[in-house]
C-alpha cells in the first residue's frame, strides 16, 4: 500500500490556497475575456474591463483576488490503495488550510451562527474547511479547491419539485433563482445546477458542478444540450456585469443530473461569482 | 447618457444634484469604513445623542471588510461587500448628514426614499476587484471600533476611486433601469 505523509499533505494544500486566491484560474479568464468582447452594454464592458484588470493586478502583485477569500470547500478523491501516515487526512487538509490563510494575508471568514463570533480563536484562522470525500480506485488522493465567496452563497438555493413540472419546471426554478439574485451574487455567474437524488445530493452536485472547467459541457449529450438551453434562458434576464444591465450575465452553467426517487424532482442551483477561484492537486 | 465626474469629499448637495443612475465618478478624500456590527454603534450614538467617531456631514461610508494589509502596506484587498445588510441602518445615518454610500447589490425601498428626501447617493463599487480597488487607497488608519477586527471604522484616504451611481437623488435605480434595457422578452 502506498503511503503519503500528513506533513506532505500539509504543505501542498497550504501552497495550493495561496496560490488560488491570487491567481484567476485559465478557464474563468478565458470567459471573462469573451463576455467582455461580446458585451453590448458600454456600463457592463466598463466592469469587465476592471475585473480583467484586476485579475492582471493580482497575479502579478500577489494580492487577494477579492477581500472576500472564502471558506475553503474541498472534494477530495481517494484511492483505496493508498494511506495517510502520521494523522488523519481531514486534519492535514485543515492544517495547510489554515496556515496557507494566515501566510497568504488572506481572510478569516468563518464565524459563529448565531452569536456571529469570529472563530479564528476557538476553531482556528478561517477552519472548518467544507471538506466532501470520496473512495476510488487507485494509490492517489485527489483534492479539488474552491474558495467559495459568500455573496453568490447568499442567492443559492435548493427546492423539491413535482415530477410533472418535469424539464421546463427545472428551466422555471433556474430562472427564478438567478433573476431574485440579480446584481447580488456578483455577475457574470457561473450556475451550478445539480438535478435528481435526494435532497442534499442535488445541493452536493450542484456545488460539485461549480469544480468543472468553466464551459466544459456535460458528458452526456443530452444534459449537455440542457446546459445551452439554460444558458440561452439566463442571459435573456439582462443583468449584466454587476447588474447593471447587459448580455453577459451567466458564463456557463454546468448540469450534474442524477436517477431520483418515482416520488421526487429535486433541483439545486449554486452560484459562483466572477471570480472562480478553483485548483486540484493530485497526490 | 451616462457622465463622467471627478469629487473630492465631503460631498455638497450640489454635488448630489448632479449625480444620476448610470454616472461613473471618480472618487478622492476620506472615506470612513462600516459593515454590519459598526453601523449598528453608530446609529445607537445617534439615537442616544451622543458623539460620532467621525462627522456625518457630507460624509462618505464604503461597506468593507479588507483582507489583512501585508507588511509595509496600508490595506489588503478592499472590494465592497453586499449592501442590503446595512438597509435598517442607512436611512437614520442618511437624515443626519451622511451623502454617499459605496457597496454593491440592491437597496430597499426606505433606503431609496432616504436618498432622494435627504439627498444622498448609493454607489456600486464593482465587487471582487479587491486587488484593484484596495491599490487605490493610499492610507488606512482605524479610528473606533478597533475590537471589531476587519469590521472597525476606518478612515480612507482615496485617490480616483472608481464607482458608479446605482440610486440617485431622483429615485431612478440603475439595476432596475439597466436591466430592462437589455431584457428579451418572450
Amino acid at each position: 500500500m502506498r503511503e503519503i505523509a500528513y506533513g506532505d499533505i500539509v504543505t501542498a494544500v497550504k501552497n495550493m490556497v495561496i496560490h488560488t486566491a491570487t491567481n484567476l484560474p485559465e478557464d474563468a479568464l478565458k470567459k471573462l475575456e469573451e463576455a467582455h468582447e461580446k458585451e453590448k452594454s458600454p456600463v457592463a464592458r466598463k466592469v469587465l474591463e476592471q475585473l480583467l484588470e484586476n485579475a492582471e493586478i493580482a497575479r502579478e502583485e500577489k494580492r487577494p483576488l477579492c477581500q472576500d477569500t472564502g471558506l475553503a470547500v474541498y472534494f477530495v478523491k481517494v484511492g483505496q490503495d493508498v494511506r495517510v501516515t502520521g494523522g488523519l487526512l481531514k486534519d492535514a487538509i485543515n492544517e495547510g488550510t489554515e496556515k496557507g490563510y494566515i501566510e497568504g494575508y488572506l481572510r478569516a471568514s468563518t464565524c459563529d451562527c448565531f452569536t456571529r463570533e469570529n472563530l479564528k480563536e476557538k476553531i482556528g484562522y478561517n477552519l472548518p474547511a467544507v471538506i466532501h470525500m470520496d473512495l476510488v480506485e487507485g494509490d492517489r488522493i485527489e483534492i479539488e479547491y474552491a474558495a467559495k465567496g459568500g455573496g453568490s452563497e447568499n442567492v443559492s438555493r435548493a427546492r423539491v419539485l413535482a415530477p410533472a413540472q418535469g424539464r421546463q419546471g427545472v428551466i422555471d426554478f433556474v430562472k427564478e433563482v438567478i433573476s431574485e439574485a440579480g446584481p447580488n451574487p456578483c455577475p457574470p455567474i457561473i450556475v451550478g445546477v445539480g438535478i435528481g437524488g435526494t435532497f442534499e445530493k442535488a445541493a452536493i452536485s450542484s456545488k460539485y458542478a461549480l469544480f468543472r472547467e468553466a464551459g466544459k459541457p456535460n458528458p452526456d449529450p443530452d444534459v449537455a444540450e440542457f446546459e445551452k438551453e439554460l444558458l440561452y434562458e439566463l442571459n435573456k434576464l439582462g443583468i449584466g456585469a454587476m447588474g447593471m444591465g447587459g448580455t453577459e450575465t451567466v458564463l456557463a452553467v454546468h448540469v450534474e443530473k442524477n436517477p431520483c426517487h418515482i416520488a421526487s424532482l429535486p433541483v439545486s442551483v449554486n452560484v459562483q461569482c466572477h471570480s472562480s477561484r478553483h485548483s486540484h492537486i493530485t497526490l | 447618457m451616462s457622465q463622467v465626474h471627478y469629487l473630492t469629499t465631503p460631498l455638497s448637495e450640489e454635488d448630489i444634484e448632479n449625480l444620476k443612475a448610470g454616472d461613473i465618478v471618480y472618487l478622492s478624500g476620506i472615506i470612513f469604513t462600516a459593515r454590519d456590527a459598526a453601523h449598528k454603534r453608530l446609529v445607537d450614538l445617534i439615537e442616544n445623542k451622543e458623539e460620532l467617531p467621525f462627522q456625518l456631514d457630507g460624509a462618505v461610508i464604503y461597506f468593507v471588510g479588507p483582507t489583512p494589509p501585508k507588511p509595509g502596506e496600508p490595506i489588503g484587498s478592499a472590494g465592497p461587500t453586499t449592501s442590503y445588510r446595512m438597509d435598517s441602518y442607512s436611512p437614520t445615518l442618511i437624515k443626519h448628514g451622511l451623502k454617499g454610500m459605496i457597496g454593491k447589490g440592491k437597496r430597499n425601498q426606505d433606503v431609496k426614499d432616504a436618498c432622494k428626501r435627504y439627498k444622498a447617493v448609493y454607489f456600486g463599487a464593482t465587487g471582487g476587484a479587491g486587488a484593484l480597488l484596495g491599490k487605490l487607497i493610499k492610507e488606512a488608519k482605524v479610528i473606533a471600533y478597533e475590537e471589531l477586527g476587519p469590521e472597525a471604522i476606518r478612515m480612507l484616504r482615496v485617490e480616483n476611486f472608481p464607482v458608479t451611481v446605482i440610486n440617485d437623488a431622483y429615485g431612478n435605480d440603475l439595476y432596475e433601469e439597466g436591466r430592462k434595457q437589455y431584457e428579451v422578452k418572450d
